[in-house]
């Protein structure tokens, strides 16, 4: 007859050193451990308010500059580096890390209108109200030597904006027309005009990197070709375009920030109608910069705010503000998609966590992994009232939410001002108009 | 082509047209000057040099004037075919014409678009290009967005071990002091005397990269994957018992290996040669196995049915044809080749022994030497066998000893013998006493075996089958027995099951019966609904009412309803309900705690008291007052506000959205790699790494990576990388 004995495995329960961790057998039968649901929620909410507890983004303020902080420019190959040029000519190279200014130039007469570094990280180029490019070396100058740029290009009109090549020794500047130039020569390579309107930002494509984005005051959005030297489309808008700013990862999508308080991104084969209208400013947007991921974008506002929008969402997901910051003028992301730089007229630069409660440094894998489950929580969770209603919590000042509620009760109005004038007239004789094609005035080919 | 040539004799119509307008002005300035160049002309022509024939120039024209060229007066258009008409007649021209016709059938060149109109089309072009160029990035962006994961920097830089001799080589001392140091170092010339790497570094170096490996380990796992399956079909095929199929089965391979012998006799015949040998292998190796030979439990079972049927007889004896057939092949070999004999006889000892006499006379191994040895030794066997019982042990030792026959055969019976009766006490599990008899007795029945008829000597082949067949039937014998008392007792087990399943299912019964009711009454309720809004007294009887309305409806209704006590349905309904949402008594009663238990013990009161949990009672029922109405309170308001009310976006029906609550996510639930898997992160970026916008390279190392793996594992991979190279990663400061 044979006798079932117990055998066991030895591996399942002896260490194979001292040192190793006590293997602890687990047993997971859901029998065992009831109340998932109740449990996984109350988890959830646990987390959702610890994040909002934790949500403290600003880390620095950096003081230094004498005028508003104009443009600023992320240093290609190094996270630490910022630089900015403020409102009278002034440019500084920033240290994250230390919080110091490391290098000051006086680098026009005037503002510095904009500025942008050099895809290899050695130089950098500045335009200003004195109609000068000026192209700088970003280190400093040697022991005596004296502070001058590397070349200096004077120019007709007066530039304001520029964007250097993503991957050539090519830059172009933009003022009255989008000029296109070769490092090496002090006249453009060719100049690009379409209709005749100051032009107040122009960008690259960081994918597709001859194509072209510019905004004219003339309330326009052009998109340009530089093989071809030619204009490719106009999109006219409601109101004026500020800047724009292409997606690093989709080579098609661009967000143009709008005086109307609001952002639209648009896909450039498909220029009719936005592909998404981001709104919740309460005042013009002044600049707009994408996260490196291409999952979302960081918007800077008259309204003395900055927001973070997702990319394929229509309202922000985080808007940061604080009692003294002014006007943001304009705003980076940095290239490793965590912190956020904005530049305000009360001369300072603010950095920011693009995750408002994420933990700095280096975590801890178990650290890690709480922080994994709790997000995933959250995300599970997120449409329970409770939960969303803590998620959801912002503070905001007084002088925007009082803002914001008026715009509402504006929007409401119109809304019911239209649902009566369609309840009114004849059925079919006013069509039902979507918020993405009400501010597309025209596409002029 | 004659507006082009236009020019070189003269103004173009165009031009004439135009200077006719301004006729008047300068006709005789334009007169003046057409002569001075005919003057010139004819001088030049008088020089010599240029001999060229200037032909008079004709208009064409209704009206000749004299003093201009015009078409102007014949108030129409300049038709081709009016200018050739005079050249009709000619033949020579017949070329010219036939180019002129030609000419005709084209359309004239459009009028060159403005600027502002070229530009436009140009921009279209331009824009219909790029985008068409841009639309590559599609997939992408697609694939991107829908990524479960997404790991950036997309370019992950692989780091390899650069040798410390390259680093050496590479620095340059800057500093002066750096420098005094490096020149001391080389006197020495202790840095650069450094050996390379080691073999063993090197070899590690060029070892296969992890995709290399990954690779290898894929093909291996599918090697596994496809000879675990190969082994399983044949191990399914093995247990199928239809003889039928074997045969068909063992029918095929036999031809075809025929077939393939065949083939092979005419193609390579030194191959043939050796297959030869190899089947004549196979042949003997079939026949040391212990098929064909009437010992089989289908022989045995053909053996009894033998006498009675003759279709079993005739199995047996084409079985024992075939053994025949075995055995005599040998016989054949032997007489051609004595010594191979003699080899075989130590090969193959166990059909020497299992061989049959029987009544096959025929049977030259019978009819043999050998055989009559066996029956000679059957009278030393009374003598060894007891020495054998006293060391059983040593038959490994007795192998070796093959030349003597009679005691190799001898050997062989009593290990035979002793096997069948140690197989049977053993499996039996009986009284010893039983088996000391029997382990005597066959031994000495031994030595008679070869004697005795073939019934008897098949005794002990089948009594070795019969103890190895013992076994499984004693097996199924035991597991019967064991699994029969139970049975009963699970009947009787089953028995309160099935009674309480049959509770079960008559409340259910009862239920659908009062659903089936419910209905019914909710039908009722409908037609009566104006009544019970009108009573305000419940214990007024509803002939009241029909009195009070007196409506013939209501009479035939009551009629029709007649049987329906509508009121105590309801309230017995109300009371039903009522009962089951009291909280209700829990009993963790389990037997045994404590307490004696057993079939038919029961715990005591006091035990069954302490395991029984009151509820305590519940907020008072919003209906109590209001006999009329049954209020749900199923719903909790404490909870509601925790409850999500409609149904969120990307879901599409309630079930989906609970289906995804419901399956949690946490450690508590899940293996650790399952947990891991469940909360990847959606995006994933390491800290102080520039994240470079995407280009067509990581694309490209993109699609090779999908290809290669799905997807990118758990969130782990950075630190795995980590871990692999060791080496940390430069940082951007």
């Amino acid at each position: 007859m044979r006798v079932k004995v117990l055998s066991r495995n030895p591996d399942d329960y002896v260490r194979e050193t001292k040192l190793d961790l006590q293997r602890v057998p687990r047993n997971y039968d859901p029998a065992l451990h009831p109340f998932e649901v109740p449990r996984e929620y109350v988890r959830a909410l646990n987390a959702t308010k610890l994040e909002r507890v934790f949500a403290k983004p600003f880390l620095a303020s950096l003081d230094g500059h004498r005028d508003g902080v104009n443009c600023m420019a992320k240093h290609p190959k190094s996270l630490s580096t910022v630089l900015s040029g403020a409102c009278d000519g002034e440019v500084k190279i920033w240290n994250l890390t230390k919080r110091q200014c490391i290098r000051t130039i006086q680098a026009h007469e005037g503002f510095v209108r904009g500025m942008c570094a050099r895809f290899c990280g050695t130089s950098f180029f500045t335009v200003g109200d004195d109609k000068t490019v000026k192209h700088w070396k970003m280190d400093g100058p040697g022991y005596g030597e004296e502070e001058e740029p590397i070349h200096t290009i004077l120019g007709k009109t007066v530039y304001t904006g520029i964007d250097h090549h993503w991957k050539e020794a090519i830059f172009a500047t933009c003022g009255h027309q989008v000029d296109i130039w070769d490092e090496q020569r002090t006249s453009p390579v060719c100049s690009l005009t379409w209709g005749v309107d100051s032009i107040s930002s122009v960008k690259f494509n960081p994918i597709e990197t001859y194509l072209l984005g510019s905004c004219a005051s003339d309330r326009n959005i052009v998109l340009y070709d530089m093989r071809q030297s030619t204009p490719l489309k106009k999109v006219i808008l409601d109101m004026r375009t500020n800047t724009l700013c292409w997606n690093p990862m989709e080579a098609f999508i661009f967000t143009a920030a709008n005086e109307d308080y609001n952002l639209y991104t648009f896909d450039m084969r498909f220029l009719e109608m936005p592909v998404m209208v981001h709104m919740d400013h309460v005042s013009a947007v002044l600049d707009v910069d994408y996260s490196p991921t291409g999952k979302e974008f960081v918007s800077a506002s008259f309204d003395k705010s900055i927001r973070i929008f997702p990319v394929d969402k229509g309202h922000s997901r985080e808007v940061y503000h604080t009692k003294r910051m002014q006007h943001v003028i304009s705003v980076k992301w940095s290239f490793d998609n965590k912190y956020i730089l904005c530049g305000s007229d009360e001369m300072n630069i603010r950095l920011w966590k693009a995750n408002a409660s994420e933990k700095l440094g280096v975590l801890a894998p178990r650290e890690k992994a709480a922080m994994n489950y709790n997000q995933k929580l959250k995300e599970k969770f997120q449409h329970h009232p409770q939960i969303k209603r803590i998620a959801r919590h912002r503070h905001l000042p007084k002088a925007i939410y009082s803002q914001a509620k008026e715009q509402r009760i504006m929007r409401e109005a119109r809304r019911r001002k239209d649902l009566n004038r369609r309840k009114h007239s004849k059925p079919g004789s006013l069509p039902f108009v979507s918020e993405k094609k009400k501010h597309v005035v025209a596409v002029v080919k | 082509m004659a507006d082009e040539e236009a020019p070189d004799n003269g103004p173009t119509p165009q031009a004439t047209e135009d200077e006719d307008e301004d006729e008047d002005e300068d006709e005789g300035a334009y007169d003046e000057e057409r002569r001075h160049r005919q003057l010139l002309e004819a001088v030049s022509s008088l020089a010599g040099r240029n001999r060229r024939k200037l032909t008079e120039r004709t208009e064409a024209s209704a009206q000749v004037s004299e003093f201009s060229v015009s078409c102007e007066g014949a108030g129409e258009k300049l038709i081709l075919s009016e200018l050739l008409e005079p050249i009709k007649a000619s033949s020579l021209l017949g070329a010219v014409k036939k180019q002129l016709n030609k000419v005709k059938q084209k359309k004239a060149v459009e009028l060159p678009l403005s600027k502002k109109e070229a530009q436009r089309v140009v921009r279209e072009a331009a824009y219909d290009k790029t985008s068409k160029a841009i639309t590559k990035w599609d997939q992408v962006v697609l694939q991107n967005r829908r990524a479960e994961q997404l790991v950036f920097p997309l370019k992950q830089e692989q780091v390899t071990v650069a040798p410390i001799e390259e680093r050496v080589t590479s620095w340059q001392a800057r500093t002066p002091l750096e420098q005094e140091i490096f020149s001391l170092l080389h006197k020495t010339r202790q840095l650069t005397a450094d050996p390379l790497l080691t073999p063993r570094e090197e070899a590690s170096l060029q070892a296969m990269s992890l995709e290399e490996a990954q690779q290898r380990r894929a093909e291996l796992q599918k090697a596994r994957a496809l000879q675990s399956y190969y082994e399983a079909k044949a191990r399914r095929e093995k247990k199928i018992k239809s003889k039928k199929f074997h045969r068909v089965l063992q029918k095929n391979k036999r031809r075809e290996a025929l077939k393939e012998f065949e083939a092979l006799k005419k193609s390579n015949p030194e191959a043939a040669l050796l297959k030869l040998d190899e089947m004549e292998k196979a042949r003997i190796k079939e026949r040391m196995t212990l098929k064909h030979q009437n010992k089989g439990k289908w022989a045995r079972s053909k053996a009894i049915m033998g006498k009675y049927d003759l279709e079993a007889r005739r199995a047996m004896q084409e079985q024992l044809a075939k053994n025949k057939e075995l055995t005599q092949k040998v016989c054949m070999e032997l007489e051609d080749n004595k010594e191979v004999c003699v080899a075989e006889e130590g090969l193959l000892p166990d059909s020497l022994n299992e061989v049959q006499p029987s009544r096959n006379v025929a049977n030259p191994w019978m009819l043999g030497k050998l055989s009559n040895e066996t029956k000679d030794s059957g009278t030393q066997e009374d003598l060894k066998a007891p020495t054998d019982s006293e060391e059983p042990e040593n038959e490994g030792e007795e192998e070796p000893v093959l030349s003597e026959e009679e005691a190799l055969l001898q050997d062989f019976e009593q290990r035979r013998v002793r096997h069948c009766q140690k197989g049977s006490p053993e499996l039996q599990g009986a009284s010893r006493e039983e088996e000391l008899p029997e382990f005597v007795s066959p031994s000495q029945a031994a030595g008679q075996i070869n004697m005795e008829d073939e019934q008897r000597q098949e005794e002990p082949l089948l009594s070795e089958q019969l103890g190895r067949l013992c076994a499984v039937e004693e097996m199924d014998v035991l597991a019967a027995e064991e699994q029969e008392p139970p049975q009963p007792a699970r009947t009787e087990q089953q028995k309160p099951h099935q009674d309480t399943a049959v509770a079960e299912d008559r409340p259910r019964g009862s239920q659908t019966t009062r659903k089936t009711a419910k209905q019914k009454m909710i039908d009722l309720q409908a037609v009566l609904a104006g009544e019970s809004c009108r009573i305000h007294c419940p214990t007024l009887p509803v002939a009241v009412q029909d009195e009070e309305g007196g409506t013939d409806q209501r009479l035939v209704i009551k009629e029709a309803f007649a049987g329906d006590d509508v009121v105590a349905d309801f309230l017995k309904e109300k009371n039903k309900v009522e009962q089951e949402q009291k909280p209700q008594t829990v009993d963790l009663l389990l037997p045994g705690w404590g307490e004696w238990s057993g079939t038919g013990l029961k715990p005591s009161a006091k035990k069954r008291k302490r395991f029984l949990i009151k509820q305590p009672p519940g907020p008072p029922r919003k209906d109590r007052h209001l006999p009329h109405v049954i209020i749900s309170q199923k719903r909790n308001i404490l909870a509601a506000t925790h409850q999500v009310n409609e149904l969120p976006f990307p879901f599409d029906s309630h079930q989906q959205f609970e289906r995804s609550i419901q399956a949690p996510v946490g450690p508590t639930w899940n293996t650790q790699h399952a947990f891991q898997k469940l909360t990847a992160p959606h995006l994933i970026t390491q800290p102080g790494h520039i994240i470079q916008p995407i280009s067509n390279e990581d694309v490209a190392s993109q699609s090779t990576t999908s290809t290669r793996k799905a997807k990118p594992a758990v969130e782990l991979t950075p630190q795995q990388a980590k871990r692999l190279h060791q080496h940390p990663r430069k940082k951007v400061r």
